[in-house]
């Protein structure tokens, strides 16, 4: 027996149970409420820290670790330049940045990559300058590509061990939690950002906008944040996200958004109940327009899409053809708002989005998704990270976690661009295995994968302009001739990972 | 089966990104211009950047015009030269007025072929009417040459020397319509309607297709793809028009067996007319996709 | 053909090509190439140039070549634009060109 603090008396030991501790005072266990509860004053308990310096001498952030960050706020992004400038001032070193993707708002990390402020990345996708410098040899160790679920993947896993995540978020109250569509910097889901709150070993909230406690309904939640920073602006709200995305006039995108919805209705897919997920490009979301008219005409509902949501998606479910929404992100003004407003358009994060080794991701449930290409090749492997140049520009995004998960995975893209074919011999890299690659639609024609002869065989029954993709390759190759090889140097620029972490190809310096 | 003209898709002559698509969209016909949509400056250009495309790409069965400059404008007979040698299926002359206009268009082309060693006839001629005075002489233009598969109207220069302007109804482009379909049809020859431009007025542009089709216009000059698709829409024959149209073939396959020269469907007496209308419908249908080919898709 | 002024042809919009040629003062036939597909095409486009100065018998020029894509039917459509205008000539030679 052993007295506790208020003086009862309380065994050593239990059978069956083990050994008990005794009450030792209300405060000494749970530091973190000790000095504010103290006082026994109004619950002003608040994580905020006065400046991002301080956060990060707070997080203990020291040099070889690793930092993330997302990318829900595209190319209005203000959080990772304004962390890593002020890391760079502090001198720590040779940190991997594990963002869940960078857009051109973060050319400036070629000066952080210079300095060795930054060693590695790992990232979904790299856009502009930073993608050029890397390929052209400016980093000493691999990018590592991967796919969302992929990353997802990888965090849950422990691949990707975050020693502290800086999360940028449009709103947020004194305690952490904090939610993506009110604020003037609002960006809708903040899907990415949730795997690094619940995984990574210190959680810094970056807001512009503190909110009265407790912001419900929130993404973030409290328990999972150890410190908030108030500053100016986390984004430039023109960046974050368009104006409503608006249905294309662009001819060939109208075309190729046709032959789609031609393709889906005439799949097997297309029945009460379907889901679907489409892009964010032109032809991908004008789909949904010529989907409609087919769903009134043929009284047929979808009960959900998922992915990346933007406006069209919205009036669909608005308007009673698309039961519910599944959204990691949110790509325009109209989805920020529905997202906000609509009770079943509904936050997902990225590992139910597509984490392939959880007990089901999102994606295994799709029947359709719409996909693009910056090139496809004879065996459907198609590559969206490389141009044809073979320097980065791209991002591996969704693109082969949907393409395996869904019933009918459709690649859109013109069949040529000014002068470059899209469908080639071999891609010059490989993010989405052809095994998982259904249909190609061309403005020239239509390509059906080998391995679903029974789709073919619906297209061609419904009179669709079928070729075999050799077919479309050599009508491409006619017209704009055959391209020398591009030259690479041996060393290695970028690993190219598959959703299951396995490396499914590698990007090379290009040569100048 | 006969060619359909329901849709001839402008395309301007100087420009190379679209020249190079032109018939992905797959209107009937695609119709490089060399003439309004091109600067004086640049009629030398558009015509190299012509005869190129016409030589060298593929337009994959969709049917290829040229529309020239005038003869007078002093580029028309250079035009000729170059786009004769290019082979394209047809050459529309702009601003005809006279029997006289297409004859001396007729001789230009003629010396071409021969001086390329081609089958005389082998570009064929397309005459758009723009004046009050065109269109008096509709008749003449249709029948003055054996090349001549058409006549068109162009709208604008004509309206304004009409002193009017183009209105959402169309009432003063009524009688233009009405002569010009008319020498067609005398002639033998397709009709063909003018351009709708007010791309913001999807209703109107409806509208119109609506009225030229009931007019008995074969189809329209369109300025956009986008044009393409409500003109083949309305084009399209209904399923009652397609289902009255086999019966009425079947009527008559029915009565020649028969050896009965009369027929009835639906208890309406049938008769040459009504099978012309029927055979035109069921060609349409098929054209427009909404009969299928019975044959088809079963082959692979 | 013999250059005499400057002739250009073209426009740097997708899938066209600007092309100067000028006099270049007796230093035979010099091209300058930017393209957007350099990689890919560079040889292909200078090797169409080359062709076509030769059939033309353009012995001395300086040939400025800005490439958005343009596919060989175009360059040589700009391209022989500019000659005959460089040279000051619309007797065309549509026999060969």
């Amino acid at each position: 027996m052993t007295e506790n603090e208020l003086g009862r008396m309380i065994p050593k030991k239990i059978d069956h149970i083990g050994k008990l501790l005794p009450f030792e005072g209300a405060y000494s266990h749970t530091p973190l409420v000790k000095k504010e509860k103290g006082n026994r004053e109004l619950p002003k308990l608040n994580k905020l820290i006065n400046s991002i310096e301080e956060v990060i001498v707070k997080t203990g952030l020291k040099d070889g670790m690793t930092i993330s960050f997302h990318h829900h706020f595209r190319n209005g992004d203000k959080i990772l330049p304004m962390v890593m400038n002020v890391i760079s001032e502090m001198g720590i070193k040779d940190l991997t940045i594990a963002a869940s993707s960078l857009t051109s708002a973060h050319s400036g990390l070629v000066e952080h990559i210079k300095k060795g402020t930054v060693k590695r990345l790992i990232t979904s996708g790299i856009r502009g300058r930073l993608a050029e410098e890397i390929s052209n040899g400016l980093m000493d160790i691999p990018v590592l590509i991967h796919s969302h679920g992929g990353r997802a993947r990888g965090i849950e896993t422990g691949q990707i061990k975050i020693d502290v995540a800086f999360l940028g978020v449009p709103s947020c109250d004194v305690y952490g939690n904090a939610n993506g569509y009110t604020g003037k910097s609002a960006c809708g889901s903040l899907g990415y950002a949730r795997v690094d709150a619940a995984y990574a070993e210190k959680v810094v909230l970056i807001t512009d906008n503190i909110v009265e406690y407790p912001n419900t309904p929130f993404s973030i939640h409290q328990d999972q944040v150890d410190a908030i920073v108030v500053v100016d602006e986390v984004g430039d709200p023109e960046g974050i996200s368009t104006d409503a995305v608006r249905i294309t006039k662009n001819p060939r995108d109208l075309l190729l958004a046709e032959l789609v919805s031609e393709v889906v209705i005439n799949s097997g897919y297309f029945e009460p109940g379907f889901s679907i997920q489409t892009g964010s490009g032109g032809a991908s979301v004008a789909t949904t327009r010529f989907l409609r008219q087919h769903m009134e005409n043929r009284d047929i509902k979808a009960s959900w899409a998922l992915g990346g949501i933007s406006g069209p998606m919205v009036k669909l479910h608005e308007d009673g053809f698309i039961n519910r929404l599944l959204d990691v992100q949110s790509f325009d003004t109209e989805a920020i708002r529905s997202i906000g407003a609509n009770r079943y358009h509904s936050e997902i994060d990225a590992s139910y989005y597509a984490n392939p080794l959880n007990k089901g991701c999102a994606v295994n449930k799709l029947n359709v998704v719409i996909l693009s290409a910056l090139e496809i090749d004879t065996n459907f492997n198609v590559n969206v990270i490389t141009g044809s140049d073979g320097v980065i520009r791209g991002a591996s995004g969704g693109h082969s976690d949907t393409a395996i998960g869904s019933g009918l995975s459709i690649i859109v893209a013109p069949l040529i661009r000014g002068r470059t074919s899209t469908v080639i011999d071999s891609v010059q890299t490989v993010i989405t295995p052809g095994s998982t690659v259904d249909v190609l639609v061309t403005d020239r024609g239509i390509a059906v994968n080998p391995r679903r002869e029974e789709i073919k065989a619906r297209f061609m029954k419904a009179g669709l302009p079928v070729y075999s993709i050799t077919d479309l390759k050599e009508k491409a190759e006619k017209i704009v001739g055959k391209p020398d090889p591009i030259k690479f140097r041996k060393k290695i620029v970028g690993l190219v990972e598959y959703r299951d972490g396995t490396i499914i190809d590698v990007i090379r310096q290009v040569e100048n | 089966m006969a060619k359909l003209r329901r849709t001839m898709l402008y395309v301007p002559g100087n420009n190379a990104g679209m020249i190079k698509d032109a018939h992905i969209y797959r209107s009937d016909s695609v119709m490089f211009d060399l003439e309004d949509a091109v600067s004086v400056n640049e009629k030398d250009t558009a015509r190299f950047l012509v005869f190129k495309a016409l030589k060298t790409l593929d337009y994959e069965g969709i049917e290829t015009v040229v529309r020239i400059n005038s003869i007078e404008s002093g580029f028309g007979e250079e035009d000729v030269k170059a786009i004769v040698r290019a082979k394209p299926d047809v050459i529309r002359l702009p601003k005809t007025e006279t029997a006289d206009d297409i004859h001396e268009i007729e001789s230009l082309i003629e010396r071409e072929e021969k001086n390329c060693g081609y089958e005389t006839g082998t570009v064929a001629l397309m005459a758009a009417i723009e004046s009050p005075l065109g269109v008096l002489n509709a008749y003449s233009i249709a029948t003055a040459s054996k090349r001549l598969i058409g006549i068109a109207l162009g709208a604008e220069d004509y309206v304004t020397c009409l002193k009017t302007t183009r209105s959402p109804g169309g009432t003063e482009l009524l009688f233009a319509r009405s002569q010009i379909l008319n020498a067609a049809r005398a002639a033998g020859i397709y009709a063909l309607d003018t351009v709708y431009s007010d791309l913001n007025n999807e209703e109107g542009f409806i509208n119109e297709i609506k009225h030229i089709k009931q007019l008995g216009f074969d189809g329209k000059s369109i300025i956009t793809p986008r044009q393409i698709e409500p003109v083949h829409r309305i084009f399209a024959p209904t399923e009652k028009e397609i289902e009255y149209a086999r019966k009425t073939i079947e009527g008559i396959r029915e009565a020649e067996k028969k050896k009965s020269g009369v027929i009835s469907v639906d208890g309406k007496m049938v008769d040459k007319p009504f099978v012309e209308r029927a055979e035109r419908i069921l060609e349409l249908a098929k054209a427009s996709g909404v009969l299928k080919d019975e044959k088809e898709g079963e082959n692979d | 053909m013999k250059i005499v002024k400057t002739g250009m042809a073209g426009t740097l919009e997708s899938s066209d090509v600007m092309i100067t040629v000028r006099d270049n003062n007796g230093k035979g036939i010099e091209i300058h190439l930017q393209s957007i597909v350099e990689k890919q095409f560079g040889n292909q486009i200078r090797k169409v140039v080359q062709n076509f100065l030769e059939r033309f018998s353009v012995e001395e020029g300086l040939i400025q070549i800005n490439d958005r894509g343009a596919l060989d039917c175009t360059i040589e459509a700009r391209l022989a634009a500019a000659v005959y205008r460089a040279a000051g000539k619309s007797d065309y030679d549509w026999e060969n060109l």
